[in-house]
């Protein structure tokens, strides 16, 4: 049997995303963000979507443009402050947003791509975001339980790719890339540039690549 | 007289009197700088054996980068392009923070809103503003082995140092030591005790701009201006 092609155009790896998914999307600070990706989720439409991001870019800029296209049911994620129009949003009660602290939104998502389904941290505990979490007592602390986050599908970006999947990333565009290719049933990874099996050193893949199911190669550059 | 010193002097005080503390470490130290103040820090760091973690995914971080340096996918966690120092290595975002959750993070500096004589600190949120985030510091606060606060002294001439935080909190009794422009102040014994003050203040002034209690090290000196 001939191998699968896992290389698509952006259009194609997002076709089977439908209304009220949950989609995590890489980046942090617009460094490592898949924005030909979510173009593509822009122009196909699907809606009451829940984002699962470290932010949601800028207005109008990366994953703010779901929010302007009135895509966004849920947010989860970490921190909202470089895009205004989220917080305007959330006061005005058009969206949900779930702020969760960054180490366990990132632990969260890894838990989910590690098969754990809950883990207990000590962010949070005591605080407004720990308020409703179920707490356990270890050593004399009080820690809040974190179930682990899926989700149907993760964006993601990085810098290089073989033909099958396996991925290396660029500098601090890493960040939550590698753990949300774990946490979703389908990734999609946009990369600068694709490469023959066997070309990338197997000692320095970040990304194996049976967490990736489809590649898109950055056409703009 | 109180001075009235300028934002840049309160910071550049604040951050220098801060880098002290981590020069003055003898060991492998990793440190993660927070936004604002904090991030100034680094330019007062000349111990070799501190390394800067920044929560997006590095450790090694070097000087803040010019316009020719900068490179697109390289920032710390508050966005700015930064130059890599020789060792560096980046990280994911969960080896990122189990660095800090493992307690392998030495020391964090952060910046607040509020701090109170219990080492409680507020700085995620002011409700109903314009934020809507808390990034690292909820983990920060919990898993590093020491927290550094480095905040202005007052706002609008009201203490931020108060008998009870206002606003929401960060972390419970976390405060290992705080640097405002005018003082420094231990929690080592859970409840703050002053270490060092601005030789431009005198004790009482320092106490009329403060509102929670404090006690005075034996071994109370100047800080550096």
């Amino acid at each position: 049997m001939e191998r699968i092609d896992k290389i698509k155009s952006a259009a194609e790896a997002l076709a089977c995303v439908v209304d009220g998914q949950s989609v995590m999307v890489g980046g942090f600070g617009m460094r490592g963000t898949p924005n030909t990706l979510i173009d593509a989720l822009v122009a196909n439409g699907a809606r009451e979507l829940t984002i699962i991001s470290n932010d949601l870019g800028s207005p109008g800029i990366g994953l703010g443009k779901l929010l302007r296209n009135k895509q966004v049911k849920r947010l989860i994620g970490t921190y909202y402050t470089w895009n205004e129009e989220v917080v305007n949003a959330f006061q005005k009660g058009e969206i949900d947003v779930e702020l969760v602290p960054q180490g366990t939104l990132a632990e969260s998502i890894r838990a989910a791509g590690y098969g754990i389904p809950a883990y207990y941290a000590l962010a949070s505990a005591g605080t407004e975001l720990g308020e409703g979490k179920e707490t356990r007592e270890f050593d004399g602390r009080t820690y809040v339980m974190e179930r682990a986050i899926h989700a149907d599908i993760a964006l993601i970006q990085a810098y290089k790719a073989d033909r099958i999947g396996n991925l290396v990333y660029c500098k601090t565009a890493r960040n939550f890339n590698p753990p949300m290719a774990m946490g979703a049933r389908y990734t999609v990874a946009l990369v600068d540039e694709i490469v023959e099996p066997g070309e990338l050193d197997p000692e320095c893949v970040v990304t194996p690549h049976v967490f990736v199911q489809a590649i898109v190669k950055e056409s703009a550059l | 007289m109180i001075p009235e010193l300028s934002k840049d002097a309160v910071s550049n005080r604040i951050a220098r009197n801060v880098a002290k503390i981590i020069n003055a470490t003898t060991d492998t130290c990793l440190v993660n700088l927070g936004i604002g103040i904090p991030s100034l820090v680094a330019n007062f760091i000349t111990n070799k054996n501190v390394y800067l973690h920044a929560e997006n995914g590095i450790v090694g971080i070097g000087a803040l980068a010019t316009e020719e340096q900068a490179h697109p996918m390289l920032i710390n966690a508050g966005r700015q392009p930064i130059c890599e120092a020789p060792g560096c290595f980046y990280t994911d975002s969960t080896l990122s923070f189990g660095l800090i959750r493992g307690g392998h993070v030495d020391i964090t500096v952060l910046g607040a809103l509020e701090v109170d004589q219990d080492g409680n600190i507020a700085n995620w949120i002011i409700p109903n503003g314009k934020q809507l985030g808390v990034g690292g510091a909820m983990d920060l606060v919990v898993g590093a082995n020491e927290v550094i606060v480095a905040m202005g002294h007052t706002v609008k001439g009201k203490s931020r140092l108060l008998k009870t935080c206002t606003l929401p909190i960060t972390g419970f009794a976390e405060v290992d030591v705080l640097v405002t422009e005018f003082a420094v102040f231990s929690f080592a014994g859970g409840s703050p005790e002053l270490q060092d003050f601005a030789p431009d203040i005198t004790l009482d002034e320092l106490r009329s701009i403060t509102e929670f209690s404090f006690a005075v090290s034996p071994s109370c000196g100047a800080m550096m201006v």
